[in-house]
């Protein structure tokens, strides 16, 4: 429960320098504190079982059932970056309140802080991949935030975009590792992951995962060649730059190594992948930082070149490099977060941040000027200092690999040159910034800042002080609880002693101070020849990018979609037929079991009619009139299909479709050309689309006959065994409609009902001219309502009602049933308009068709709901027999009144749209009030 | 009669995915239904194709599978609502542009380019 309060309480700390914003600028910062100091006490309460090497973890269950579980877990290297996490956002919180203006929004600004801050806590505390991953988004997303708070600006939106950018792409990549790791272990829990170290480098996933869950950590830790969003990120606030771009989230990544360093590495890929990176990274941020005249810009290489560090000492694979590692960890975000603050005092109290006009601020400024140089001097690996520390164990690991074999030693030389560089740029900010003359036309007179802005900087390096001088007695214990986590192991054994006596490390620190100092006198040509080159400006080839990928997907879209509903219908067909084609060639089976079939000649009568009908349909498609007939042919067929295969149900729905379908096309044909004009497509077109639609119709006709000669077990069984007893019906596949798949009915007449309302609406305000004569330019008959269809209709609809009503009721046990029903009943209505006239009919039947959908859909729902009242399932269908004098035995059932929904619904719906659109052919269309 | 069976289901799907390929609307509603029957037909067929034996309970054993047929009759009379959509739809495209043509006017052929001014 510590756990979770620990993790959870800086989520509700969002909220509350909003709550506060009415207040003063230091209640704010007062108030917003309260919680993460809160968390930071709950985090030391658990200090020593930490030390001890225990692993404190919590689960709260979740969704139990799919494995998903909220998991935290604390140890060693947790209990570090919760520490930094915590520790530095105090401090940055204090600082930050001083160096906003009245101007900035601080509650918005702390506010985001805080997000960053649950975000960040979020993932060093996961004890679940997945959940990690989730937290390292809303990194993310809050870093997103908290660059682009001086939204005025054009650069802080520009480099917020391109951090989102890059770091979004590392952390999907990030997920599909994460998702790979999960499904080669079995289970995404970091307890189990951590121990499945074997199983993970064995599986041959592995490059996968490896180099997935490597681009999540690069981009994040800008590793080259993915640094380049860092130094755009510069153009947060600077409290941003030294909470996000130093200490924390810029050392996710370098997190993620060490959390997933027992699982991932030890193979030579993770070698060569992590060293190469980091070693390039380390020289190359180091090589630019020393060319820097942003103040800030320096800093910002530079910690991309302590990134690259501590992802080179990763990737050496020896126990006793991670540990070192992690102490690198704590030492850069220790100085570099104070150097950021510096900075920032710098930029605040001067108004520039361009080392050619900072000179000699020393004078003006010494308290901070001192604090600034100790720091740099710790960048730097001067001795005494924290950073002289790490960089001894990072000169004695790099000396000790020999996996590269005989030019191991490149890696040493390298690295010596790296911390060269680094002293040269550490000795450009203390000597350019404080000493080397006069400040050159600065906005302000340089002064030293108010007195709290200045703690964060003393506390961090007091720290900086305290670790150098006696490292064992403060960081100890620390160290070795985080180094022992991040091995999954017991930790070598290792001194941290300042001096260990004269050794090559020594050596290889002398020589990069000198070379360092040498490196910055001869800066004059540096810099000459550093001119030459062409500056690269990532953002704007970010947007350049940004901008081809637009044209190209426009590009793309254009050709898909170039209006023409014929291409896109071509492409979709085509689409179709690869998706099928490609499971339908893999099927081996011959067509071998052909031989085995009988022939009947009504079935081959049969097909052939189908077949001609088809063919005929299309033939003659440019004579619209006569294609439907050929087309209702196709469908009389159809159902004397169904008819013959023991579908009486079918059959019977498919004839009464095929009427109230045919009635519906001549209505539309009524309002179109009685032809169609010759073809635009040309010949090629037409070649085109017949061989694609007689592949379609191979392929379907072969899957037909494949899955024809194949018999397998069916679950129909089930269905033909309960129907009876479970249902209480014997027309199975009746009792399937209305009670086994009750809740497919119900959602089929819900579609039927908004199909109906929707044409309703579509035929309202309909303009078509009516027309007065056919395609032979005859005026239409006088008689439009004969005599004989009047009378014989008239009395015909008692009997089709009747007849419609047997259907309906006997459906549960023979065929018919609620759909069957309402076809009938739509049936005979529509003759009633065909024989009558609209206005006839109108005058007689006031039954409004929308409330007769509505009211089916009710009775179907409520017959649905009133089980529940009883304690049963939504749906459950209940039925008895019951007898009464003269009639006898019957059985009354709730699947015949859900039956009865859907037959309101079937006659609804088909009336509305056919009246309608009869109506549309006469002067009582239906009409709407212009607006 | 199961090969004669699909040469049929086969002929009627390419008759009815060629109309759907068609420019003008009303061609596009007879492909769509010829289609739907098609595509019945095919459903209906996943169950096997026995004569004789309905599905419905009684002294006779029942051979037929009753669930492709309780699937192909929604089917059936979900097909006729998405036709009349369709069909509705045509028409008024014709009402609003004055054209059957299923772009709404005269495309331009395809077969040539289709940049003009």
């Amino acid at each position: 429960m510590k756990l979770f309060l620990l993790c959870f309480l800086p989520i509700i700390g969002v909220i509350v320098p909003i709550l506060a914003k009415g207040f003063g600028r230091s209640q704010i910062a007062f108030f917003t504190a309260l919680l993460p100091s809160v968390s930071l006490a709950l985090l030391f309460s658990e200090m020593f079982a930490v030390f001890d090497g225990a692993v404190i973890s919590h689960q709260i269950a979740w969704v139990s059932s799919l494995g998903l579980n909220l998991s935290l877990r604390l140890d060693g290297l947790a209990f570090l970056f919760a520490t930094l996490i915590l520790g530095i956002g105090l401090l940055v919180i204090l600082y930050a309140r001083y160096y906003l203006s009245e101007r900035d929004n601080m509650s918005r600004f702390y506010s985001y802080l805080i997000l960053f801050m649950a975000a960040m806590l979020g993932v060093v505390l996961s004890g679940n991949l997945i959940q990690m991953w989730f937290f390292w988004e809303m990194t993310s997303i809050s870093s997103f935030l908290l660059i682009s708070f001086w939204n005025h600006k054009s650069e802080a939106r520009k480099g917020a975009r391109l951090a989102l950018t890059v770091t979004g792409f590392g952390g999907l990549c990030l997920l599909a590792g994460v998702i790979l790791i999960g499904e080669t272990v079995g289970s995404y829990e970091l307890d189990v992951v951590l121990n499945a170290g074997d199983l993970i480098r064995t599986s041959s996933y592995y490059p996968q995962i490896l180099i997935l869950v490597l681009l999540g950590a690069f981009t994040k830790s800008a590793q080259f060649p993915f640094h380049f969003w860092l130094p755009h990120a510069m153009a947060a606030p600077t409290p941003v730059s030294a909470y996000l771009h130093s200490a924390t989230m810029v050392k996710a990544g370098v997190f993620l190594l060490a959390r997933l360093y027992p699982a991932l590495s030890g193979t030579d890929m993770w070698f060569v992948l992590v060293t190469t990176t980091g070693l390039m990274t380390l020289l190359y941020g180091a090589y630019t930082a020393v060319f820097q005249h942003d103040l800030k810009g320096l800093l910002a290489y530079s910690t991309i070149s302590h990134l690259g560090l501590i992802t080179l000492l990763f990737g050496l694979n020896r126990d006793m490099a991670a540990v070192a590692a992690v102490f690198h960890i704590i030492n850069h975000a220790t100085f570099k977060a104070s150097l950021f603050m510096g900075a920032g005092i710098i930029d605040h109290e001067s108004g520039s941040r361009d080392m050619r006009k900072l000179n000699g601020l020393y004078r003006y400024m010494p308290i901070t000027a001192t604090l600034a140089m100790v720091a740099a001097a710790a960048m730097a690996g001067v001795p005494l200092l924290n950073g002289f520390l790490s960089k001894e164990m990072f000169f004695a690991e790099v000396l000790e690999q020999r996996t590269i074999g005989a030019i191991s030693w490149l890696i040493p030389v390298l690295a010596t040159v790296g911390a060269a560089l680094s002293v040269a740029y550490s000795l450009r900010f203390i000597h350019d910034v404080f000493f080397n003359g006069e400040p050159r036309d600065l906005p302000k007179t340089p002064h030293e800042p108010p007195r709290y802005m200045r703690v964060p900087v003393e506390v961090l390096v007091a720290i900086c002080l305290l670790v150098g001088a006696f490292p064992a007695f403060t960081i100890g214990a620390l160290l070795n609880s985080a180094g022992q986590a991040t091995i999954n192991n017991a930790v070598p054994e290792f001194s941290l002693a300042i001096w260990h006596g004269f050794n090559i490390p020594l050596l290889m620190s002398f020589i990069a101070i000198v070379g360092g100092v040498l490196i910055y006198m001869s800066r004059k040509h540096l810099f000459r020849f550093q001119a030459s080159f062409q500056t690269i400006n990532a953002s704007e080839i970010f947007d350049k990018v940004i901008h081809q990928i637009q044209c190209g997907a426009q590009k793309v879209i254009g050709w898909i979609d170039n209006g023409s509903y014929q291409r896109s219908a071509f492409i979709l067909a085509a689409f179709a037929l690869l998706m099928l084609a490609i499971p339908i060639s893999k099927i081996s089976e011959p067509l071998e079991r052909l031989a085995h079939t009988n022939v009947e000649i009504p079935v081959i009568v049969g097909c052939i009619l189908l077949i001609l009908g088809s063919i005929a349909t299309v033939l003659v498609s440019h004579q619209r009139i006569i294609a439907l007939a050929m087309l209702s042919l196709v469908g009389l067929v159809v159902s004397i299909a169904f008819n013959y295969y023991s579908a009486p149900d079918l059959a019977l729905t498919q004839v009464l479709v095929e009427v109230v379908a045919v009635i519906l096309l001549l209505l539309t044909l009524y309002f179109f050309p009685q032809t169609t004009p010759s073809s635009t497509t040309g010949p090629a077109g037409f070649a085109r689309d017949i061989l694609l639609a007689s592949t379609i119709g191979a392929v379907i006709g072969t899957v037909c006959l494949l899955m024809l000669t194949y018999h397998s077990e069916s679950v129909s069984q089930f269905y033909i065994d309960n129907a009876k007893t479970g249902g209480g019906g014997t027309n199975v596949v009746n009792v399937i409609l209305v009670d086994f798949r009750g809740f497919d009915t119900m959602g089929e007449i819900l579609v039927l009902g908004i199909a109906a309302l929707g044409i309703y609406k579509l035929i309202a305000r309909m303009r078509l001219s009516i027309r007065t004569r056919d395609a032979q330019g005859r005026l239409w008959s006088e008689d439009k309502h004969p005599m004989i269809l009047s009378v014989v209709s008239q009395s015909l609809l008692p009997l089709a009602l009747l007849i419609s009503a047997y259907i309906f009721l006997r459906g549960h046990n023979l065929p018919g049933g609620g759909f069957i029903a309402g076809l009938i009943t739509a049936v005979a209505m529509i003759l009633q308009y065909f024989a009558h006239g609209v206005s006839w009919v109108i005058a007689r039947n006031k039954i409004v068709y929308q409330s007769l959908i509505v009211s089916g859909l009710m009775i179907a729902l409520l017959t649905g709901m009133a089980p529940l009242f009883w304690g049963y399932p939504f749906l459950t269908t209940w039925f008895d027999y019951f007898t009464l004098p003269v009639i006898g035995k019957f059985e009354l059932t709730s699947a015949l009144v859900f039956d009865l929904g859907v037959y309101l619904t079937v006659v609804g719906s088909t009336m509305l749209i056919l009246s309608n659109l009869g109506k549309l052919t006469t002067n009582q269309r239906l009409k709407v009030k212009e607006r | 009669m199961e090969i004669w069976f699909s040469v049929a289901v086969g002929v009627a799907t390419a008759c009815g995915v060629f109309l759907m390929l068609r420019a003008h609307t009303f061609t596009l509603v007879l492909g769509l239904t010829l289609l739907s029957y098609a595509v019945n037909l095919f459903l209906f067929a996943s169950g096997g194709l026995t004569t004789d034996s309905a599905a419905i309970l009684g002294d006779k054993a029942i051979n037929s599978d009753p669930l492709p047929q309780a699937l192909v009759l929604t089917a059936i009379v979900i097909g006729f609502a998405m036709t009349a959509f369709a069909c509705i739809q045509a028409m008024r495209a014709r009402s609003e542009s004055g054209h059957d043509h299923v772009d709404g006017k005269e495309q331009r052929d395809i077969s040539t380019k289709t940049e003009t001014p």
